[in-house]
Order: structure tokens, then sequence, then C-alpha cells
């Protein structure tokens, strides 16, 4: 981690290991939708509807760990100071809202036939969006102060009350849930998958985990960019202003 | 502690000193209800009260955050209360028990006149007021960390709201469970759990935010 924490160094790092991430997002995708497409057989009970899966599970897993990824980010930055943490946090945080709309759109996409229904507020549905609304907040939260050093810190210290808070969300959405309806529509049986399925799905979550990582080096690699123009233009002004 | 109790009398003061703001948070609440009982109609109206009163609650609770900090945030107050010998966690805590007495209680109030007038069940009365009296001050606590997080934002308003209001669904879910009282004791040992814990936590965060807020 250290390593990284120059910038230079990691510009350096970054451009190395981009065209290798993208050729792995590329590779895995392209395998993976031939496999989940082509390959993988219509599922006995949803017939073909369950190719959704491919990409609807992926973005669920990804909406996840990204959040993950922006908490840790912002912890070592309030903690250590790390220099670069904060960008990564920033980066992040957008593909997985991203992320995690696509869940959303795709799980309403599959529930239509599979359920009948588009939108269920059952648990799993509603904390999902609860953690669509708290990357709108922290992005939100990020963007809205002139000055962006303090849009860093503030939204660091709401991604780590956000990821405290989940737990508790996650919980008491369930409780209100068994509460409110029984579990009727979301009860499908869920049997080992099989590999014919697990195949392709483990293809396409390493193709979409490579393609987060792809954008994360190119919306940090921007970032810094940003941030060392706006360095250069503020000594540009200075030298100016004590010129006039 | 004299530091402590002294900045509860002085936000107390100037709380009471601004009366219309109490006010107006008040008409806030009682008017979300009364649109509640004209979007739903008058049949229905009795098994949603909890809901209702709970989101009216929430709402108003927000409306109030942005007299906590920015105040002293505008006048260069907060930096006093920084370099204060008083701990930062502490002064967060004296101004939330404040805006809790300021604003929670109020709304705590209120709430049983505007349960009748939405026809809430005769047993739920008990369930309500016990839960938004442990659930008010999770508000405050909360509200205090987004209201700390957004000084200086532009549209702060809509942001605090923005930030809080998916961290207080457990509050909401919670305290509608315990208007009914079908569900027992649960309910209201899970919201004192959760003010515990937020009595715990948010003072430190609150804190941390604050101070970052003028470096």
């Amino acid at each position: 981690m250290h390593a990284l924490a120059n910038p230079t160094r990691f510009m350096r790092l970054a451009g190395a290991v981009l065209p290798w991430t993208v050729a792995a997002a590329a590779v895995f995708l392209a395998a993976g939708l031939w496999q989940a497409l082509v390959v993988s057989p219509p599922d006995y009970q949803q017939g073909e509807t369950v190719r959704i899966m491919y990409v609807h599970v992926p973005s669920a897993w990804l909406s996840m760990f990204i959040y993950m990824v922006v908490a840790a980010g912002s912890a070592s930055f309030l903690i250590w100071k790390h220099p670069l943490a904060d960008v990564a946090a920033q980066a992040a945080a957008p593909i997985g809202a991203a992320f995690t709309a696509m869940a959303l759109a795709t799980g309403a996409i599959w529930g239509q036939p599979t359920w009948g229904t588009w939108w269920v507020w059952d648990a799993r549905l509603t904390s999902v969006l609860v953690l669509l609304f708290l990357y709108l907040g922290y992005i939100a939260l990020v963007n809205a102060f002139d000055d962006p050093e303090r849009g860093a810190r503030a939204g660091a210290v709401l991604a780590l009350a956000g990821v405290i808070n989940i737990p508790i969300i996650k919980f008491s959405v369930d409780w209100w849930n068994t509460l409110h309806q029984p579990a009727s529509l979301t009860r499908l049986d869920a049997p080992a998958i099989h590999s014919s399925m697990l195949v392709p799905l483990l293809l396409m979550v390493a193709g979409l985990f490579m393609y987060f990582l792809a954008v994360l080096i190119i919306r940090m690699q921007s970032a810094m960019l940003v941030r060392r123009s706006r360095a250069l233009g503020r000594v540009a002004r200075g030298t100016a202003g004590s010129r006039a | 502690m004299t530091g402590f109790f002294a900045i509860i009398l002085r936000e107390l003061r100037t709380g009471l000193r601004h009366l219309s703001d109490i006010s107006a948070v008040l008409a806030f609440f009682a008017l979300v209800a009364t649109l509640f009982a004209f979007g739903v109609g008058p049949r229905t109206l009795g098994d949603l009260a909890g809901g209702v009163l709970w989101t009216a609650a929430l709402l108003a609770a927000m409306l109030s955050l942005d007299r906590l900090f920015q105040p002293d945030h505008d006048d260069g107050g907060l930096v006093l209360l920084i370099l204060s010998p008083v701990p930062l966690e502490l002064v967060v805590l004296a101004k939330v028990i404040a805006h809790w007495l300021t604003a929670g209680v109020p709304i705590l109030v209120l709430a049983p006149l505007l349960g009748l007038a939405l026809q809430l069940p005769e047993g739920s009365l008990p369930g309500l007021l016990t839960g938004m009296a442990l659930g008010t001050p999770i508000l405050s606590l909360l509200g205090a960390l987004g209201a700390a997080l957004v000084l200086g934002a532009r549209r702060a308003g809509v942001l605090t709201a923005l930030l809080i209001l998916p961290l207080v669904i457990p509050v909401l879910i919670f305290g509608v469970a315990a208007t009914d009282p079908a569900n027992g004791a649960a309910p209201v040992l899970f919201l004192a759990a959760m003010l515990l814990g937020a009595l715990a936590l948010c003072p430190w965060a609150t804190a941390a935010a604050l101070r970052q807020s003028v470096l």
C-alpha cells in the first residue's frame, strides 16, 4: 500500500497495469457472454430468462464489494492520510452506484417473467435500494463543496458511518420483511448450481471485476491529472499575482 | 462538566429565543400528517397512522438540523468550541441534547394529538410514545452527524436529508413496529439498543466531521 503512496509511482504502475486489465476484462467478458448466452442450458423452470442471472448476480456482488472498497479507501485516507486512498474511494463510488443500479434493473427485468412483478418489497431488494441511496448520498456530498479536499474528508466520514450502519439496516429490513409478508414470492428453491451454469457465472464475475479495475484505474488517472492541473493553475496564478 | 452544562443552557436559551423555529418544525410535522390524510383518504387512515406519524416526525426532524452547527460555523464560534477545554465530543453531545429538547420533545408532545386526529388505534399510543421517546434522540444524534458533514456545502439542507434519511430507516422500521401492540416489547428494546449504540458512536463521528470542516 505504501509503495503506492507516491503519486508518480502510482501513475507509472497504473499505466503499465491498465492494458492488461482491459485485455483480461475483454477476454473474460467475451468468454463469459459466449458461455452464458450460447453454451449454457436454459433453466428447466425459468427457460431462457435464467440468462439474466449471469449479469445480475455479478452486478449485485460487485455493488457490495465496491462499497467495501470505498469504505476501506476512506478509512486509510482518514487514518493514515494515504494520499491516493481518497482518490480511489471517490473514483470507485460512481462505478459501484452503476453496478447497484444494474443489479436493480436486471432484477426487475428478471422478476417480471419469473415472479410476475417488477418489484417486491423483499428484504434483499430493499437493502440493495438503500445501498443505492447510500452511494448517491456519498457522491452528492463529495461534490457539494467548492474545495475538493473538504468534500473528500466529509465523504470519507460518511462512508465509514454508512459501513457501520449497513449491517443494522440489513438486519432491520429483514425483520421488517418477515413481519410484513411471508417469503412466498422469492422462495425459489436454490439447488446447488450445476457446473454448466457455474462456469459462465464465474467467468462473468471475473470479467466484470476486471472491468471494474480497468475503469477504476482510468478514473483514478484522470482524477490525478485534474488534481495536477489544478495545482499548476494555482502556481501559475500565484506567480502572475506576485508579478503584478 | 460545567462547560458541558453551560453549552446545553446556551443552546436552550438561543433555541427558545427563536421560538418561531420550533413552531415551524411543529407546523411542518402537523402539515405532513395532514397531507397524508388527504392523500390516503379517511377510510384507511387508522391502519397507516403509526407509519404516517413516524414519517412526518423524521421529515420534521430533518428540517430542524441546520440550526445545530450552521450558526456557529457562520460566525466563527465553532472554532472556539473546538479550541475550548471541553472535549469536542462532549460539546457535540451537549448540542444534541439541547437539539432533542427543542425539536424532539415538542414532536413527542404533539404526536398523541396528531394520533387522535389520524385515528390511531386505541392500544397503539403507548407504543408510539415509547418508540418516539427512544427514537427521536437517535434522529438528533445521526442528524448532528449529517449537519456537521454538510457545513459549508452547497444546498446543505437537501443534502442532509439525502445523507441521513437512508441511515434512519431502521429507526422508522422499529418505531412503526412498536406502535403495534402485537409485536410485544422487541421493537422497543431494539430502539433502546440503537439509541445506546448511536449515543456511543455518533458524538465521535460528528466531532471528527466538525474538526475537518474548519481545517
